[in-house]
């Protein structure tokens, strides 16, 4: 995550992000997908921003932040809360359910004291629901960051937790 | 240590024991099978199980073998020693002992029509995958990539190209089985000067991930297949809407596509013709619905994926009120080869309803995972014994689901019908993605419903009101149930709300919903019951008390 | 044009018109709460599904094209089952704090679910999911838990007022309509027009000054005061006072358009500093030097305050010459009446000096 928290930060990326991804309505999804990932959720001042910079209307409609907005709450992997260092991801769809996923979501709420959505107060992890992430045949599935585990019993928690700072 | 115990299953015999077989000898059978697979050492190879209700009468005890779909009948407990040894070891069919194909009527009639080759030498899809390096077009172009293509653009009109789609009898492999051709033709007769094509590639339905597979394996395959679409229905512009989770396919795409330009395989003047083909790869960014074509063209035009009213469908009024063609990814593959080779050659495949190969993926309780490509009407009973190795721990099979989310639950009672189009729309099971999650004895069906009633809640769009409140008041209901606080009156409100779901809502996301509720109740009736009536989940999932509230909370999510 | 039958009705509709539209052009009112003649089709309630020949599920007629020979049927058995489902669950999610809330016991989500019989105590959800009075708007009073996420405040907002400042967020059964990145309305950029209320058709969105003010007796249909467009609005009275201003979509100028002080500024109406009979200074009456501070004010009648006007005016003009005046007139008043006071300074008054504070 290299952009900066500030308004001149917020500026940047929004800038970088439209001359990366274009004006056109079709770059909006993209846009917002390269924010996120750059801060781990979308700011809404960075909205701010991105609305300033499109300036124009877009297609036929102006954008306002508003529809910035409502977009990011509709897509799953756009995040409008700041997250934690380490965002682990349960599977919760019924292939890692029905493997023994329910075990491994009690234990996992259990080890992290968070439900989920939740940000533990340090900072350390957030804790995420998703539907299937098409590794079904190694069901239960839970994600850490860009590591994924696959098979993962109540037992192996406290190991794999334990690889991250 | 824990014994490993190496299960290769390769074989599945199945034996008629009804009541009229019984008289007939079929215990002996059964028995004489048995110990005689026993003796040769094919226990961990071939699975044993009996069938019910086969008709055909004079030709019982008769005994069906898989993967050929060789039936031999009527089979006496002497004739046991002689199809271990021949069939099962040594690989012959008993040409003399089979049952001529017009004599198999009722329930098995369907086998008449089977191909029985090997799946092995079946592959059309997946014929690349693992292979060739995925990130090499050398490597595609050695083994026959893009000349398809150029086979189209030199020797053929775009009508030709779609004449040879509509022999091949190529269906959607996307969930409803819409004829691939006739779908091209409306959409290249639609009148417009700028067309698109759209390659669904939003894979999300949960256990289906063999658009990934394809995608990750041969890039090449649909990049060709967009191409080839495109100058069938006179686009020159498409896109691919590949799902956001799906990094590694979205890079290899990228790649194959700069990679495709670079020999003028795209962009402009294609192979020095005047046809001309631009590609662009759309990332998705979490959202289940956006699977479903409309929601999926909101979603690349920068809205929220809600899902239009239709008509118009995307063939007329698509990308930008454009016609445009959106298939799915397993749907493409199938495009180079056909037109490479015939539509005759892909009819050979399959079953005459459902021509062609399908990619399945099966997981859950069964020994082994993964993704298979068998040509269309293998049973279900077929899939978990020969290609998931039978179930694990040696539990008892209670249900599968097909098509990920939205398919249909089928139980025991149904895992002989043939997996293809037709059968399965007789058997009022629908076949969706090719997803197959088998589950076991130890699965309760409320619970796996509740927990696909979650999903559906989750992922509904929210624009309609019988997927937005149906999907949640569902999900409420089933988890009373699952809490013991339930009374029985509530399985006539679930009834209620499925067929609301059905019929009234926008999209096939709120239609779909109400499938696996329709299916929990018409097959596993007494399993639900229990709950409400004798406070008792039979196989011990349930909590049947209530353990946290029943309503969340919901916060608006204005800061004031 | 296009012919299709609706209930057995041959109408002819241009192309593009929607079944919904079609069947009202015949006189055959089809139940919605989404749709609304001013704002882009949506299809979200589903209240409006009839059926159609050739198609296996009910249609969202609001949404649906009308096609050439289709056949229609608006309202049967089925079909009044299907909606009083969709009535249910809407309700399932409508929870009522029981505050009065100005519109005389219903609304339109109340009045079709009277209209199909159903048991609302029974059908209505039993808790709130959101805080009442939401919004510190002055004049929009947020009660999300009557919102039906029809949008109509999001159309309303973009189509009709094109200010963006309602939108939906999140997904599924967390569905929501926020104001602008979840923010204030007033942050939102809104102009406090009261659009987004006029189209809303339970009451989530409402008029926060005449909350508690009960029903009108009647409605007084008048031109609004506030500037030269002459937007047509309506009184809604009660006891002889003014406690709402509706709009409505027949009003040639403006339709359902107001901005806020059409819609909101009407308090005047009843100020006690209102005036509403002439006063003058009463040292101008006495005919006595200007006292400090200019004295006290008493009323008058018209003439005498006119006649002592135009004596002061024709004194300045005779004395001081006649660009020694000016005349600013208004927007308030009508074209004719700036028309004449566009005489008045020229040929009466004899300057130029007119302008006008149309500047809204």
């Amino acid at each position: 995550m290299s952009a900066h928290t500030t308004d001149n930060g917020y500026k940047e990326m929004a800038r970088l992000a439209i001359e990366k991804h274009g004006t056109s309505p079709d770059a909006l999804i993209p846009i917002l997908l390269e924010v996120n990932q750059e801060y781990g959720y979308i700011p809404v001042k960075a909205l701010t921003e991105i609305k300033k910079h499109l300036n124009a209307p877009v297609g036929d409609r102006l954008i306002q932040e508003g529809h910035l907005f409502s977009l990011a709450s509709f897509y799953h992997m756009l995040s409008l809360k700041a997250r934690g260092r380490h965002i682990v991801l349960f599977c919760e769809s019924a292939p890692c359910h029905v493997t023994g996923g329910r075990a491994v979501w009690q234990a996992l709420q259990e080890q992290l004291s968070l439900s989920a959505g939740e940000t533990s107060p340090d900072g350390k992890w957030s804790l995420v629901t998703t539907s299937c992430l098409g590794a079904c045949g190694v069901g239960p599935v839970v994600v850490i960051d860009e590591d994924m585990y696959g098979n993962v019993t109540p037992e192996r928690l406290p190991e794999i937790l334990s690889r991250y700072e | 240590m824990m014994e490993v115990k190496v299960i290769n299953k390769r074989a599945l015999v199945l034996v008629s024991d009804d009541s009229e077989s019984r008289r007939l000898g079929s215990q002996e059978l059964l028995q004489a099978l048995r110990t005689e697979i026993d003796r040769c050492g094919l226990a961990n190879e071939v699975d044993l199980n009996t069938i019910v209700d086969v008709g055909a009468k004079n030709l019982l005890p008769l005994v069906i073998i898989y993967p050929e779909a060789v039936v031999y009948g009527p089979v006496h407990p002497a004739d046991a020693g002689r199809i271990v040894k021949e069939h099962l070891s040594q690989g012959r069919v008993i040409e003399e002992m089979i049952v001529p194909k017009h004599q198999l009527t009722g329930r098995i009639a369907w086998l008449a029509a089977r191909s029985g080759a090997l799946p092995a030498a079946q592959r059309i899809v997946l014929e690349r995958a693992g292979r060739i390096d995925p990130e090499s077009i050398e490597d595609y172009i050695i083994y026959d990539g893009y000349q398809a293509l150029t086979k189209a653009l030199t020797q053929m009109t775009p009508a030709q190209v779609i004449e040879e789609l509509t022999i091949s009898g190529l269906q959607g492999r996307g969930g409803a089985g819409f004829p691939t051709g006739k779908k091209w033709e409306i959409v290249a007769s639609t009148s417009g000067s700028k067309k698109y094509v759209i390659c669904n590639a939003d894979e999300s339905e949960p256990g289906t991930y063999k658009d990934r597979v394809i995608l990750e394996s041969d890039p090449h395959s649909i990049v060709e297949a967009m191409a080839l679409a495109a100058y069938a229905i006179g686009a020159d512009e498409g896109f691919i809407y590949i799902r956001g989770e799906y990094q590694l396919a979205q890079q290899r795409f990228q790649k194959a596509i700069e990679q495709a330009q670079a020999l003028g395989l795209l962009g402009e003047h294609i192979l020095g013709t005047d046809f001309s083909f631009h590609l662009h790869i759309h990332s998705g960014a979490g959202a289940y619905v956006c699977g479903e074509e409309t929601a999926l063209i909101e979603s690349i035009e920068g809205k929220r994926g809600e899902p239009r009213s239709r008509p118009p469908y995307p063939t007329t009024h698509g990308l930008w009120g454009c016609p445009t063609l959106v298939n799915n990814v397993e749907t493409l593959a199938n495009v180079p080869p056909i037109l490479r080779r015939s539509g005759e050659w892909y009819k050979k495949f399959g079953t005459p309803s459902s021509p062609g190969t399908k990619v399945y993926t099966i997981f859950g309780n069964v020994n082994l995972t993964g993704v298979f490509e068998v040509p269309m009407g293998i049973t279900l009973r077929e899939a978990i014994s020969i290609y998931a190795k039978g179930m694990k721990n040696g539990a008892a099979f209670k249900l599968a689901q097909t098509g990920g989310s939205s398919g249909s639950l089928i139980p025991a009672s149904l895992q002989d019908t043939p997996l293809d189009f037709a059968a399965t729309r007789k058997a009022g099971v629908s076949l969706g993605s090719g997803a197959l999650l088998i589950a076991d004895e130890n699965t309760c069906v409320v619970d796996l419903v509740k927990v696909l009633l979650n999903f559906f809640r989750f992922e509904s769009c929210g624009k309609c009101t019988p997927c937005r409140i149906g999907t949640q008041r569902s999900y409420e209901i089933l988890t009373r149930i699952t809490q013991g606080q339930a009374e029985l009156d509530a399985l006539d409100e679930l009834l209620k709300l499925a067929d609301q779901m059905v019929r009234l809502s926008n999209c096939g996301l709120g239609q779909t919903a109400a499938v696996p509720i329709r299916d929990m109740l018409k097959h596993f009736r007494t399993e639900v019951e229990a709950h409400i009536q004798l406070g008792v989940c039979p196989t011990g999932v349930c909590p049947m008390r209530v353990e946290a509230p029943a309503a969340e909370e919901m916060q608006p999510l204005a800061s004031a | 044009m296009i012919t299709l039958k609706i209930d057995g009705k041959t109408v002819e509709v241009p192309e593009n018109t929607t079944v919904l539209r079609a069947a009202e052009a015949a006189g055959i009112t089809i139940p919605t709460l989404c749709d609304h003649p001013d704002l882009t089709p949506y299809g979200g309630c589903r209240l409006c599904v009839v059926e159609v020949k050739g198609y296996r599920l009910p249609m969202a007629s609001c949404a649906l094209p009308v096609s050439q020979d289709m056949e229609v049927i608006t309202e049967n058995p089925a079909l009044a089952e299907a909606r009083r489902g969709i009535l249910e669950l809407l309700l399932s999610d409508y929870y009522d704090q029981g505050y009065e809330d100005g519109l005389g016991g219903s609304n339109e989500l109340l009045h079709w679910a009277e209209h199909y019989h159903i048991d609302l105590e029974q059908a209505m959800a039993k808790q709130p999911r959101y805080r009442v009075d939401s919004d510190p708007n002055p004049f929009v009073w947020v009660d999300m838990n009557k919102c039906i996420l029809c949008t109509r405040c999001i159309r309303a907002c973009a189509d009709v007022q094109g200010r963006f400042v309602w939108s939906l967020a999140a997904r599924g059964a967390h569905t929501q309509v926020v104001a602008g990145a979840g923010t204030t309305m007033l942050d939102a950029r809104c102009e406090s027009c009261g659009a987004c209320v006029a189209y809303c058709p339970t009451g989530a969105l409402n008029n926060k000054m005449s909350l508690h003010l009960g029903a009108a007796d009647r409605k007084v249909t008048t031109t609004c005061t506030y500037c030269g467009v002459g937007c047509q609005l309506e009184l809604n009275v009660k006891d002889d006072k003014v406690i709402r201003v509706t709009s409505n979509s027949d009003a040639a100028v403006n339709g359902m358009r107001l901005c806020v002080k059409g819609r909101y500024g009407y308090d005047f109406i009843h100020h006690p500093d209102r005036l509403t009979q002439p006063q003058v200074r009463k040292y101008l009456l006495d005919g006595t030097p200007r006292p400090p501070g200019r004295g006290e004010w008493v009323t008058v009648d018209w003439d005498t305050a006119l006649d002592l006007t135009a004596a002061k005016l024709s004194a300045c003009r005779d004395i001081y010459g006649s660009n020694s005046l000016g005349i600013l007139c208004s927007a308030k008043c009508l074209n004719e009446e700036n028309y004449l006071f566009n005489k008045f300074a020229r040929q009466v008054i004899g300057t130029n000096n007119i302008d006008h504070c149309a500047r809204l």
